[in-house]
């Protein structure tokens, strides 16, 4: 490869002096990145004989993969609320999506909970999936949680608009949201009537079917999956309780009834409220390949104390929790991505490349997207995150661009 | 000849590394005048390449006009195989240093016409003016340098070698133990190549390489024993550890010994290419 060819290729960065999350270890290696993907250097140097045109110190820190929050509500907090049926959801999924570049998130999923369909019908085609930049945050696509759910659990969702699809299955589904077309994940309850139906339609379609807020006993949780359900919505939260003679939804975790080459995920929403930490360790300790970050943000996250609107509902917040207005039902966090990794770590014990991995490969698989998110390996997006020995974010990139630094760091 | 007996491998990497480092240094390259290196792989030089990291990382050695050409590579091995000689060299050493990736020369066994390859790597090696300093190292237990195996011309030439069996059982440790995966060809540059260095240091270590070092350079001169030839030339340093010299003779090893305060003269001190050294 010549040199005017190897030039018209682009620009090559080279982040020098950090540690490097690659194949589950932190090693002392450069990351190169090129037209914003990571970049193979000894190809770089044998094939095309060149060396970086630019070099970024990073002043020893880990270099991670960009977080991913599956699972973000209607806007993640900053007064944002998806639910609302606005005229402007654009413009408040792009203020979410810049927000969280703080955080460390360079992907996302807005998330929409249980509302009437004119509100899906209205809000859907208005997120359309967006590439990440230094605007903000990608959308990968709409995370859907409700309405077809347990009534029982509904948690935070607003009761009235609950709804099954027994009466015509997939097509009900479709007249409730208008629109698949920008959904990656959909939450519902496997106890409901032909959900078997709408599971393997919505697998084929390639949306993500998880299960959450629901009564389901292990055997219909199973079912679900051989169906084709990969995740389960914030485990433990809205489902039953563990019980050794029916573990439930929690007892996927260990279920030998997974298909083959596959295993299950569960998000956890590690905020220090939603779960106790000995049920966090515990989960993690039986099944940590499939633990998923999520911070399920809602509106009031960065607003502060006070009253504010999740979807239909009104919330009360105090500190880092968040309750629905005159009850004990929490509804949503406010936790910030970073924080709950932090809390992970110190929660569970576990090594730094096993959090990392929650916040960032473990989506990424979730959402079949491992060759490209998630991940630092050879072409690769060069989303990325700078973070310090105690994993606090230094600087975000995304496609090898630095979209959002610290204060420190910027002096 | 030169003796040079350390006392451990890490001691005999260090002697090794600073040994180059000054060579280069004193050489004073620039734009104009490439200090040439001849490069070895395997397990033994591992420990030197370190050192030389290191030395370039405190800014103390600089490899901006040093050209390297490598000795040998496999043929039929993917160059991005991480048993490679290509692969080798990328990971520790060419990555961690400031080389022009132009002058990183090592011999390509995918080429399509091999024999052309070797006939290019000879002509490149004399449009550089040929080597200042050829680095060899482990010998093998049958005291080959390069791919040279016993049998081995001493005027040899860069070209196509079929590798000896001992030489294949003891590449099967990299390459899962399985000897149907190890490469049983190689481009290799012959004796003669090395003999037309300017100095030839070769690094000897680990009581496995005793017998062949005895035969090196206690009985004479042997396409058996290739790395003999270096008794003819004019500047050749061996850089051992005690272990590797457990089959020589004691007067040997006591000269050579009592000659260290004259051989450490070459490394102390150690230069640096830092500004006002």
């Amino acid at each position: 490869i010549s040199p005017a060819q190897s030039a018209a290729l682009g620009h090559v960065l080279q982040f020098t002096n950090c540690r490097l999350l690659r194949g589950g270890t932190l090693l002392r290696e450069d990351l190169w990145v090129r037209e914003g993907r990571v970049l193979d250097p000894e190809k770089l140097f044998f094939d095309e004989r060149r060396l970086a045109d630019k070099q970024k110190d990073c002043g020893g820190c880990i270099l991670a993969p960009g977080f991913i929050d599956v699972q973000i509500n209607a806007a993640g907090g900053f007064g944002v609320d998806f639910s609302q049926a606005t005229e402007d959801v654009g413009s408040g999924v792009a203020l979410v999506a810049r927000k969280i570049l703080s955080h460390g998130v360079t992907a996302f999923c807005p998330t929409l909970v249980t509302s009437p369909p004119e509100v899906y019908h209205k809000v859907l085609p208005q997120i359309p999936v967006k590439r990440g930049g230094p605007h903000g945050a990608g959308v990968i696509g709409v995370h859907l949680e409700g309405p077809f759910i347990s009534r029982q659990k509904r948690g935070a969702h607003p009761e009235a608009y609950v709804r099954s699809f027994e009466a015509n299955a997939f097509h009900d589904v479709l007249a409730t949201y208008g629109s698949l077309d920008n959904v990656c994940i959909l939450t519902l309850a496997p106890e409901l009537g032909r959900s078997h139906e709408v599971i393997q339609e919505l697998t084929a379609r390639g949306i993500r079917v998880s299960l959450g807020h629901s009564v389901a006993d292990l055997r219909t949780a199973e079912d679900a999956m051989q169906s084709g359900a990969t995740f389960i919505t914030h485990l433990f939260n809205a489902m039953l309780p563990f019980h050794h003679r029916d573990p439930g939804i929690v007892g996927l975790l260990t279920s030998d009834q997974v298909p083959p080459g596959r295993h299950i995920f569960y998000g956890m929403i590690a905020d220090g409220i939603h779960t106790n930490p000995a049920a966090l360790r515990i989960a993690h300790r039986a099944h940590p390949q499939g633990l998923v970050l999520v911070t399920d943000a809602i509106p009031a996250l960065g607003l502060g104390n006070g009253r504010h609107t999740l979807g239909q509902q009104v919330v009360e917040v105090d500190g880092l929790s968040a309750y629905v207005a005159g009850t004990k039902t929490l509804c949503g966090s406010i936790a910030p991505m970073d924080v709950c990794v932090r809390h992970f770590l110190q929660t569970t014990g576990c090594s730094v490349e096993s959090a990392l991995e929650s916040a960032s490969l473990h989506p990424a698989q979730l959402l079949g997207l491992e060759k490209h998110k998630g991940t630092l390996d050879f072409g690769a997006d060069a989303d990325f995150v700078v973070l310090d020995d105690a994993l606090h974010v230094q600087a975000t990139y995304i496609s090898g661009e630095l979209v959002w630094q610290a204060e420190m760091a910027r002096q | 000849m030169r003796l040079v007996i350390l006392d451990n491998y890490d001691l005999a990497s260090e002697w090794a590394a600073k040994y180059i480092c000054n060579r280069i240094i004193q050489f004073k390259p620039g734009q104009d005048r490439y200090f040439t290196l001849g490069l070895p792989t395997g397990s033994t030089p591992l420990g030197c390449y370190k050192k030389l990291i290191e030395y370039h990382k405190n800014g103390d050695l600089s490899f901006k006009y040093v050209k390297t050409f490598n000795m040998d590579e496999y043929v039929g091995l993917p160059r991005n195989h991480p048993e490679s000689y290509h692969s080798y060299m990328w990971n520790n050493f060419f990555k961690h240093i400031d080389i022009d990736p132009n002058n990183a020369h090592i011999l390509d066994g995918n080429a399509a016409d091999l024999q052309a390859e070797c006939d290019a790597f000879e002509k490149k090696i004399k449009e550089a003016g040929g080597i200042d300093l050829f680095v060899g190292e482990g010998i093998g237990p049958d005291g080959h340098i390069a791919f040279n195996e016993p049998g081995s011309s001493l005027v040899s030439r860069t070209r196509l070698k079929t590798l000896a069996m001992d030489t294949i059982l003891a590449n099967a440790k990299y390459f899962d133990g399985d000897l149907s995966k190890v490469p049983t060809m190689a481009l290799t540059v012959g004796v003669g190549t090395v003999m037309d260095a300017r100095e030839v240091m070769i690094l000897i270590t680990g009581a496995h390489k005793a017998f062949a070092l005895y035969k090196a350079i206690e009985e004479g001169v042997n396409h058996m024993w290739t790395v003999s030839a270096f008794q003819q030339h004019p500047r050749t340093i061996f850089v051992c550890d005690e272990d590797a010299t457990l089959e020589l003779r004691v007067k040997t090893v006591k000269y050579f010994k009592g000659l260290m305060h004259v051989h450490n003269k070459l490394v102390d001190p150690l230069y640096s290419m830092k500004e006002g050294d």
